[in-house]
């Protein structure tokens, strides 16, 4: 059981590696979702510990987060591109009030 | 059952390894969706059949295929055709075709083995998570309704706009305002 939070940590120190360290705003993208998986397999691997279901509901949880986070993170995506023709993050970097 | 776990934890930890250092953004999205596979497979090892079924349905089926539609909006352009033949030789889903194999492997060895048991504590049925999801967390399933809801109407909103603003290049028309595009 250890083993699966220890995987959970691995995936989710990775997806918090590619955040730190990508710049292409699609790519951040798909590293906040693998640190969401890997907190939802963190929560599966409790609940299947001590049998309960508490674990997967707090993983659907995290999945319809997931879902409304990625509808809106992608609109935004599709109008960074459009504002700044580019997709790095850092031409975000100011708010034009 | 542990072999079967250690091999789906190398496969995820390999492909989640590939996603964060691709360059082009189709590539790191099919490592993305065999990383979410391979979970799904430690799900089932675990017992949850229900979080797997959704890890496959959810993740691995709607999110990514969203993620799909924007890097295709996204790549429009005199380019996309070199892409398309580049995205086709076989050097670039040859990986993740490998790692599904893998996993493709895992769960025909579960299957052929008739062996569905979680090995710690016994599996959690869809049943009892349905039974907890209405009970004593009902709140919990409304307020997520309700945050599906607000994400749809903000990417409906966002991506509205998005189109509009295609259509009004022609005359030049640049409003970066919101407030103005808030009043049309």
């Amino acid at each position: 059981m250890e083993y699966g939070l220890l995987l959970a940590g691995t995936l989710f120190a990775l997806g918090l590696i590619g955040v730190l360290v990508r710049r292409d705003i699609v790519f951040i993208l798909m590293s906040l979702e693998i640190m969401l998986n890997a907190t939802g397999l963190a929560f599966v691997t409790a609940g299947a510990r001590w049998a309960q279901a508490d674990g997967q509901v707090m993983y659907f949880f995290i999945l319809s987060m997931a879902a409304a986070e990625v509808a809106v993170g992608l609109a935004l995506v599709l109008r960074l591109r459009r504002q700044f023709k580019t997709l790095d993050a850092d031409a975000a970097s100011r708010m034009h009030g | 059952m542990n072999a079967v776990f250690y091999i789906a934890a190398a496969v995820a930890v390999i492909s989640t390894v590939m996603v964060i250092t691709r360059l082009n953004a189709i590539h790191a999205l099919l490592y993305l969706i065999i990383s979410l596979l391979a979970v799904a497979v430690i799900f089932f090892t675990l017992g949850a059949a229900f979080a797997a079924a959704l890890e496959v349905i959810t993740y691995a089926g709607a999110i990514m295929v969203l993620f799909v539609f924007v890097i295709m909006l996204l790549n429009l352009g005199p380019q996309a055709t070199a892409q398309e033949s580049q995205w086709l030789s076989p050097k670039s889903w040859i990986g993740p075709a490998i790692l599904a194999l893998v996993l493709v492997g895992e769960l025909v060895f579960i299957i052929a083995r008739g062996e569905l048991r979680a090995p710690a504590a016994g599996p959690v049925e869809p049943r009892q998570v349905g039974v907890a999801l209405y009970g004593p967390y009902l709140l919990g399933v409304e307020l997520a309704s309700m945050l599906l809801l607000a994400g749809m109407v903000g990417a409906y909103h966002l991506g509205r706009e998005w189109g509009m603003e295609n259509s009004r290049q022609g005359d030049g028309a640049t409003g970066r305002q919101g407030e103005e595009r808030l009043n049309i």
